[in-house]
This record gives C-alpha cells, structure tokens and sequence, in this order.
C-alpha cells in the first residue's frame, strides 16, 4: 500500500480539500503572498491571517527525475516521473506526472491537475494539458 | 572580538577502518575515531572539557569516553552537523565557555549496527508532501533540480559524468579508497539508472566509520605537542526549506551560498588565495552547484569547469581530493570526512597532497540542500 500524507492541524484543511478533488494554494491575506506547504503563518512577513484560495490547477513541470526503482509500494510503478510542479500561483507542489511516453516528460511541459484515488483519501497528480 | 584563525584544530583522524565494519556500532565508532583524535593531538579524554556530534548524543559520548564536559553541542542538522561543530565551538572556545572540544562522528551506514532506521516522520513536512510520492529517498529527491540545471544551462550528460571520472582519479591516489579503479564516461553512462538522469556512478557509497576532531584556542594549540596547528579562519552556517519542493532555487543553493559566502568573509580571504576544496559529494551534482554557490565560477559554468580537468589532479582548484563520497567513503553524515582531508591537505599529510595548500575551503549540505556549513582552514601561515 502506497503512504497517505497524515496531516497535522495545520495542514488538515489542505488535506481535507485534496479528498474533495479540489487544489487550493494558502494565500496571506495582510501581503498577498501566496506559499506552499500549508501553515499557520506566512512566510514571507509572518501574518497569521492564513486562507486557503482555490487553485487554478494549471502549472508547468519545474524539474523531475524518472524514478526506475520504487520504494515498497511503488516498485511496480517503475519507470515513473516523480515531478516537481510550479503551479500557476507561484509555489511548487511534488507530484508525479502520467505520461503515456517517458521521453515525453521535459522541463517546462504545460500540466494540469487531477487527483487519484489512494484508500478513501486522494493523492493530487499532474497530466500533461495538451492530453487534458 | 576576533574570530577569525582564534581557534586552532589540533587533532584529526578517521575511525581505525572504514568500509564494511559489522563489529562495530556507531557509537563505537564516534569513540575509536575520538581516541585515535585525542592521541594526534597528544591528549587524553580527561583534557577534553566540551564535546559535540550528531548521530549519537555528545552527553552519551562523553560518557562512554568518561569526559565530564560543561559544554555540550547537539546540533544535528544532517551531514554538514560537524560544520557547524565546529563553528560553534569557534564562538564557545573565545567567549571562555570551556577550552577543548572534541567533535565526533561515528556511523554504521553500511552494516547498520546501532542505528536507528531511517526515515522521515509521517507528520514532518516531508513526510506529508513527499513521502506519498515514492521519492526512493535521497537519490530522487537530492538530484531533482538537476533537469532545470541542464535546460538552463546546457550541461551535457557527458559533462555531468566527468563529476565521478574525476574524483576517480584522485580516489585512485588514495590507499583508503574504497573505489580506486579509473572509470570513464561511458562506464558513468552505462551504470545503472537509478532516478534518471542520475546513475549509479552519481550515487555516493554506503559505508561503516567514523571521525573525530580537537579544537582548542590558538593560543593554547602552540603549547601542544601535536602536528602543526590547522587554523579555523571563517566558519559560516544556513539553512532554508523543510522540503525539496520548497527550495528556492533548483539550480543552486541558497544554504551554500550564504553559509559560504559568510565563511570567505570571516576569513578574508580572496578566492584566488584558496588552493583546495571540499564540496560535500553526496551526489554528483552538490560540487557543481557548490562551486557557483560559492563563486568560484559563475552561473552555470560549473560542469565545463570539472569536464575542463580543472578540479582533477593538475588542475588549478583540486576539489575533493580523497575520492569524495562517491569514491572514498560515505557513511550518512559525510561531512565529517571532507574536514578530515581538508586538515590533512593544509598540513601536508594527505595521501593525494597538493603542493603548497595554506588555504583550504571545505562546504558540507545536510538533508537535501536543506542545510548547509562552510569552514576555511588554514596554515600558520595565515594567521
């Protein structure tokens, strides 16, 4: 079986959303700053008027390594792209990428979310936009 | 107050073996490598008033050592700890907090003995936001940025296999090595691929051992009867996000770069002035970025710079002159390693020595560019 995140209450609502099929990005209501992961405070001038905004579920691919070996639960998986995805928001989330060919996975590639089911919880995904 | 060449390391040494040590557990290993620290430097454990190291508790290698200390430093910030160690100690040594530190670092990486198993808390941030993704650990997660690197500034993969092909070479010098036979491009090429574009030959060893520092003022190392003193001129430590995704760059690291930069400040000392360097080698990748990071060369000139033999035995910048952790030793926390060939390069011991090196730089990471500590070590001369 593949590991849920277990969230803290901090990240709980996140979390709560991802199982909704809904990608929401925190946001600092006093400077706009928007961030990742979830907290309780903002990064950038330490507001604890946190909110959580929908997310366009658009973004790019910023980085990735095609993993050819998996941990437990993953191993049958391999070759997969374990990305790192700069959503259009500004932050970066991990993900991994479905791609029907593994040459097709590039720095910069347009992607969009979709969410996968993992037990009774989701895990959030990327697809190329152009197959979306 | 001057920090700057105040303290003195005056003893260094390596665990008795490294490599595959199934009778040995990791806090073993931290005491083996104390002692033979602690008889190059002419003392004994009952001299040593402050001790500090990651892995094990410095309280529970006091006591195994039976030190009484009144000073303990536990930081544990991954592979550059020792960096830090050693900075902390710089500040505690001055300020009169205690005399004589001793730095330890002890891991049975390979044989597992004493260890607890690795892995990220369920509820850390990584555990929540990467786990789930089945990262197989620190080889996707640490060379990830890699692929940006090469978009953004051309590396070649053939470039990028010169990094091992080159800290070969000087492995090949070394009778400690664990990996000393010459391997090319193509043998880069042709390993396995573990998280593409990182092979094998990228990947660090897992090994068994250990390393232990003494430090104690400048002042005082010139009554010791031990080697030549080495002297910490500028130490400097940061530290930035809690997961990869968070990083601010993927083509560098901000850690580095301003934990370094403070370290050549502190040191006053040029570029030019520095005649050997240590890059923490977990992967292949860390010493390019750290040399831009740390302004040897600029923006995305790093791997032209290894490819060009400029780092390779001859070269003007001998980078990693043990083999590094790809192909001298690598037990989990390598920091400890890259200081110990730094201080045997200024003091001239080194079995790959280098002409005439008074200024050494040597730059640890810890997690994955999660953190980082930069020391500049040099000569009599230097101060």
């Amino acid at each position: 079986m593949k590991p849920v995140a277990q969230p803290t209450p901090d990240t709980q609502a996140w979390f709560d959303r991802i199982d909704q099929g809904s990608l929401t990005v925190p946001r600092c209501q006093d400077c706009d700053h928007r961030f990742l992961y979830p907290r309780m405070c903002c990064p950038a001038c330490g507001s604890r008027a946190v909110e959580l905004v929908q997310a366009s579920g658009r973004g790019v691919v910023d980085s990735f390594v095609v993993n050819h070996r998996g941990p437990q639960g993953f191993a049958e998986d391999a070759p997969y792209v374990l990305a790192l995805i700069r959503l259009e928001e500004g932050p970066r989330l991990m993900a991994h990428v479905q791609v029907e060919d593994l040459t097709s996975a590039r720095v910069d590639l347009p992607v969009v979310v979709t969410f996968t089911e993992r037990g009774d919880r989701r895990v959030v995904q990327f697809i190329p936009a152009e197959v979306a | 107050m001057g920090l700057r060449g105040a303290i003195a390391i005056v003893g260094a040494a390596e665990s008795t073996d490294l490599g595959k040590l199934p009778d040995m557990s990791a806090l073993q290993l931290h005491v083996d490598a104390a002692l033979n620290a602690l008889a190059d430097a002419g003392l004994k454990p009952s001299d040593v008033d402050g001790v500090a190291s990651a892995g094990e508790l410095p309280n529970d290698v006091a006591d195994y050592l039976g030190i009484v200390p009144e000073y303990l430093d536990a930081t544990n910030v991954g592979g550059c700890s020792y960096m830090l160690h050693v900075r902390h100690a710089m500040a505690a040594i001055t300020a009169g907090l205690c005399e004589t530190v001793l730095i330890t670092h002890g891991e049975s990486g390979r044989s597992r003995v004493g260890m607890q198993p690795w892995a990220p808390a369920p509820q850390s941030m990584m555990g929540q936001f990467e786990v789930p993704y089945g990262p197989v650990g620190a080889p996707s997660l640490f060379p990830i940025g890699v692929r940006r690197y090469m978009d953004t500034y051309g590396m070649t993969e053939e470039q990028f296999a010169m990094v091992p092909v080159v800290q070969r070479e000087w492995a090949a010098r070394n009778p400690r090595a664990k990996l000393r036979d010459p391997i090319t491009v193509e043998d880069v090429l042709s390993s396995p691929v573990i998280a593409d574009p990182i092979h094998l030959a990228h990947c660090c060893l897992v090994t068994d051992g250990g390393g232990a520092l003494v430090l104690t003022s400048a002042e005082r190392a010139k009554d010791l009867c031990s080697s030549a003193p080495v002297y910490v001129l500028g130490a400097g430590e940061s530290s930035e996000s809690s997961v990869v995704s968070g990083l601010a760059s993927l083509t560098s690291s901000r850690a580095i770069e301003r934990g370094g930069r403070a370290a050549l400040r502190q040191a006053e000392v040029a570029h030019d002035d520095v005649g050997h360097l240590m890059i923490y080698d977990a992967f292949a990748h860390v010493p390019l970025y750290g040399l831009e990071d740390l302004g040897f060369v600029g923006r995305g000139e790093a791997a032209a710079f290894v490819a060009e033999r400029n780092t390779a035995p001859g070269g003007r910048l001998p980078l990693n002159t043990n083999g590094g952790g790809l192909s001298y030793t690598h037990t989990g926390m390598y920091g400890m390693f890259a200081i110990q060939e730094s201080v045997r390069q200024v003091r001239g011991t080194a079995p790959a020595q280098v002409d005439g090196v008074d200024v050494s730089v040597v730059t640890g990471v810890g997690g994955m560019f999660m953190t980082s500590g930069s020391l500049v070590l040099g000569s009599a001369s230097t101060v």
